[in-house]
């Protein structure tokens, strides 16, 4: 035991410097935390009131690799930006695990609006229009969900993800789109603008007859894609939920929208012609010639209105439905206008009953790009202001109480020596105060409730440091030593117990905190923080106090409050002398 | 206090002390008969998963004067699946319905702040997507994965490869009763339990770490001496633990109390209740299985050992010899391989005197000889 000699002259030595040091360090940090202004610390939306919403990103068909670290932090920055564009300033995006986004709302915010914006995939495509019709009947009253028999539509699903796979033949850049109910059509004829019947909230129409097959025509549409064609109903939500997954931007496919009238519509396009890229700002305004309304008009980068020009000029001299073509936004139909010329100008409207918020959040949606995948709202958590702040405060009544229950039992216990473990205790807690308040504006860390429930548990792993301590100590002098001694051989082996036991308790939380997601990682980095601030404390503090307290009369002497008499520990006189001559043998040991 | 610190005294000189590792088959069969009845519970009963794994909805309404089955009737019909709806300590509701996507449960929402008479955002809602409680489960599992091979490593590494098998037998014999406690009784498992039951991990581990180092520094230099055998010190570090032990619980479990009744008092069903259920359960489970199963497995491993059996052989046959020498000196030391010491540990003249090797002894195997040959030349009535 060659180390516990090292320490004790260390610690031994300068009880009062350390004792400084640490204490430099907490008016350091405190001072810290007023001048940066964050007192407090950051409050998680469980505690504060807000809206936490997890997105999950979802694995497409064909893209094994599209999960990695670069696209969730592109779409990280795109849902930063489009929040951001609500002019939400404090919410917070990031991410969480491998394929986890977590969008921070703070209360007082249109959460729903938020919610929207951030999960909506927002890829654009301009394909041409092959071939349309009705798919059902009028629309009828709104079903609560897809009423269609599910099977019937994973079925389907099943066919269309086939007869993408088996279509891909171009080698067009690969994407996907994906129905988020987003907003529908039906083209205002005749109009050369691209305009669109805005439906947001995507209400389903009721079942209806069997749809006409397709007019024959000369488009390239292979026959599976046909049948895929006439299989579909986009009457249901399911099948609508689905429609057009996996399919690559250079395939044709099939896809659903809604007509002015509220019906349900099904094409089959060609390849995209125009993608979202290829749009450069997208604004909305109010048109005040036309009665359409709010609508979206889009500006085409250089080679974006190129594009557009030549596929319009193309279009224009079909034949219905073949010159019309189809803005495709996240796999559904948004709009599908009549071309009668090329439109060289360079910018596209979308336009439609949009109120002015849709519009709004459709154009900054647009302006800011697709996200590169697509993700699922895997949860999400509302939580009042004033539900938040009851939670935290039971938390803390809880804490207190908890803290007082401590306390009273060490007083009771080890009397003298429980308020050198008190002193710990709170120098502990003002540490850990102190750093989470400033790693609030520094990483981010945000006080959740499981962080609270870390926190009210570390109590007792600190506190059982302090008890180990003391249990070596009072042992050392059952063997008969005196005070300072006794201290002196009682650490080195009271530390290394605490420091063997608190990286067990400290490799649990860090493997916690890398391989677990959400309000686990909350709770994994308190408990490893406060572990970590377990150890400073008991060698920067706990020890070299007791250092200093050992030479003080009242525990040198084993004043009877002191929790360290030797009578009412149980040394009896005769035995000390014994224990004298077996002395020297432990020494030589130690 | 000056009993229980009078108990820490005679603990710490083993005059008093429960023989753990001696009716280790007591506490074994104890354990295997709470974990097959927790097995056999979890199999039959299963657990009850709570909206977090299956996907749905959760609403918190403040303080209303709704009854639970009006409101029940509300929610079914908002959302056309089951729900449940539980009256919190404040008055407010809880109402969950299973099987309703994230999209959906924003009507649902809407609805019954409507039928409520209440602002649809003063509704707490938690809406959960299918897959993300298994996500977080996985996640939990995968992590529990790793921290076990860590932890085996690190102990292997820092103790012993047995210290480390009977430190993951403990472990995972708490989890087994923590999670077999939720299936009996039925409490709802959420994230809440699965961080409660995480934090088990270090925790359990942390006191049987606390024991185990107590272990290995009395058994430092064992076969350097034949006094004891392997098991008798395990049984003398438990016990001189015991008081750390039970401080160590005490002081944990106040807390974690604190939070199971105070905070689930004032809020009713919620993340702090949960976290804390399986925490009190995982602590008491943690603390009784690093005492009762964690140590006296390591002797029985450790009593397989050829070098540890030698030892033990020599040490009985020492026993055996001195006994047969007669009632003489060597007989109170004879007698005190646990069980039935305590008799002769009431008459204070062989306690203490006991005590001194006993304590020392493992640590000052090395000066061995000087310290056997002082205990046995000297009659034992000289010291009085």
């Amino acid at each position: 035991m060659a180390a516990p000699k090292k320490g004790r002259q260390g610690t031994q030595g300068r009880p009062g410097r350390t004792l400084a040091l640490i204490l430099i360090a907490i008016v350091a940090l405190t001072g810290g935390m007023f001048a940066s202004g964050h007192t407090t610390p950051r409050l998680g939306i469980d505690l504060a009131g807000g809206t936490s919403i997890t997105l999950q990103a979802k694995n497409e068909p064909g893209q094994k690799n599209a999960i990695n670290p670069t696209n969730m932090n592109t779409a990280v920055g795109i849902m930063e930006r489009r929040v951001n564009g609500l002019g939400v300033s404090e919410a917070e995006v990031q991410t969480q695990g491998e394929s986890n986004i977590i969008v921070n709302i703070p209360k007082g915010t249109n959460s729903k609006q938020a919610r929207e914006q951030v999960g909506t995939t927002a890829k654009l495509y301009f394909r041409p229009v092959l071939t349309t019709e009705v798919s059902g009947g009028p629309a009828a009253t709104p079903s609560p969900s897809g009423s269609g028999s599910p099977s019937a539509g994973s079925d389907k699903e099943k066919g269309s993800d086939k007869e993408g796979e088996k279509a891909t033949s171009s080698s067009s850049p690969s994407a996907s789109a994906t129905s988020q109910g987003r907003a529908v059509t039906d083209a205002l004829k005749a109009d050369p603008t691209p305009s669109a019947t805005d439906s947001a909230s995507a209400s389903a129409s009721a079942p209806a007859s069997p749809s006409a097959p397709p007019p024959a025509s000369a488009d390239p549409a292979t026959a599976e894609l046909q049948a895929q064609y006439t299989a579909l109903d986009c009457t249901k939500q399911t099948v609508r939920a689905k429609v057009g997954d996996g399919v690559k931007a250079g395939d044709p496919t099939v896809a659903c929208g809604q007509n002015a009238q509220g019906q349900w519509q099904k094409y089959i396009l060609g390849p995209a012609e125009v993608e979202g890229t290829d749009v450069d700002k997208a604004s909305a305004v109010f048109d005040t010639q036309g009665a359409a309304g709010w609508k979206v008009t889009m500006d085409f980068t250089d080679k974006g209105g190129k594009k557009f020009a030549s596929i319009t000029g193309k279009l224009a001299q079909n034949q219905s439905p073949q010159n019309q073509f189809a803005i495709v936004l996240d796999g559904e139909v948004v709009s599908d206008p009549y071309v009668s010329q090329a439109l060289t100008g360079g910018t596209a409207e979308i336009s439609g009953s949009f109120t002015q918020q849709e519009s709004q959040d459709l154009a900054n949606m647009l302006s800011y790009g697709a996200l590169p995948l697509t993700f699922t709202e895997a949860s999400v958590t509302t939580v009042t202001a004033a539900l938040g702040g009851e939670q935290l405060e039971a938390g803390l009544i809880a804490g207190a109480i908890g803290l007082a229950l401590v306390v009273i039992y060490l007083l009771v216990y080890y009397r003298g020596l429980s308020l050198i473990a008190i002193a710990s205790l709170l120098v502990s807690a003002a540490l850990t105060y102190a750093i989470m308040s400033l790693l609030g504006p520094t990483i981010g860390f945000a006080l959740n409730l499981p962080a609270v429930c870390g926190a009210i548990v570390a109590i007792g792993i600190t506190a059982d440091s302090f008890i180990v301590f003391f249990e070596r100590i009072r042992d050392e002098i059952r063997e008969g030593r005196s005070m300072r001694p006794a201290v002196e051989r009682g650490w080195p082996r009271a530390r290394r117990t605490i420091l063997v036991s608190d990286f067990v308790s400290f490799l649990a939380a860090a493997v916690l905190f890398v391989v677990t997601v959400g309000k686990v990682q909350g709770f994994a980095f308190t408990l490893g923080l406060t572990t970590l601030l377990d150890v400073v404390v008991v060698f920067f503090f706990t020890k070299p106090l007791m250092t200093i307290l050992a030479r003080k009369k009242f525990f040198a002497e084993g004043h009877s409050w002191s929790g360290l008499d030797p009578k009412r520990l149980g040394v009896q006189p005769p035995l000390r002398r014994t224990r004298r001559v077996s002395a020297p043998v432990d020494t030589k040991e130690a | 206090m000056s009993k229980l610190g009078n108990l820490g005294a005679r603990l710490h000189r083993g005059e008093i002390g429960y023989d753990f590792v001696g009716k280790r088959w007591i506490w074994y069969g104890v354990s295997i008969l709470i974990t097959v009845v927790a097995i056999a519970g979890l199999a039959v009963r299963g657990l009850n998963m709570g909206i977090e794994f299956q996907g749905g909805a959760v609403f918190t309404t403040e303080r209303t004067s709704v009854s639970v089955s009006q409101a029940e009737e509300y929610a079914e019909e908002a959302s056309g699946h089951d729900a449940i709806v539980q009256k919190l300590g404040n008055g407010a509701l809880r109402i969950q319905v299973a099987g309703v996507d994230t999209g959906k449960s924003d009507q649902i929402k809407e609805t019954l702040a409507e039928d409520l008479k209440t602002d649809p955002e003063k509704i707490n809602a938690d809406l959960v997507g299918p897959s993300w409680g298994d996500q977080i489960a996985n996640k939990a599992w995968q992590g529990l994965a790793i921290f076990m091979v860590l932890v085996v490593i690190y102990l292997a590494i820092a103790f012993e490869w047995r210290m480390a098998v009977a430190a993951l037998v403990a472990l995972i014999h708490d989890i087994t009763i923590t999670v077999g406690v939720y299936a009996l009784v039925g409490f709802e498992v959420t994230p809440g339990t699965v961080i409660g039951l995480l934090t088990i991990l270090g925790y359990s581990l942390y006191d049987t770490v606390v024991v185990f180092d107590s272990l290995k520094e009395q058994t430092k230099d064992i076969t350097k001496q034949t006094r004891w055998t392997y098991s008798e010190i395990a049984d003398r570090s438990i016990n001189g633990t015991l008081v750390r032990s039970i401080n160590t619980t005490v002081v944990a479990l106040l807390p974690v109390a604190g939070l199971l009744f105070i905070g689930g008092g004032v809020l009713g069903a919620g993340m702090l209740n949960d976290i804390s259920l399986s925490l009190f359960v995982g602590l008491a489970a943690g603390a009784y299985s690093s005492i009762f199963i964690a140590t006296p497995l390591v002797a029985d491993l450790k009593e397989r050992e050829p070098q540890i059996k030698a030892l033990r052989k020599r040490i009985l046959a020492k026993r055996a010899a001195a006994a047969a020498k007669g009632e003489s000196l060597e007989t109170p030391v004879v007698e005190r391989t646990y069980g039935d010491r305590d008799a002769e540990d009431a008459e204070d003249a062989e306690g203490p005197e006991d005590a001194t090797p006993a304590v020392v002894g493992p640590r000052a195997q090395r000066a061995q000889p000087s310290s056997r040959g002082r205990g046995r030349g000297r009659p034992s009535g000289k010291r009085r």
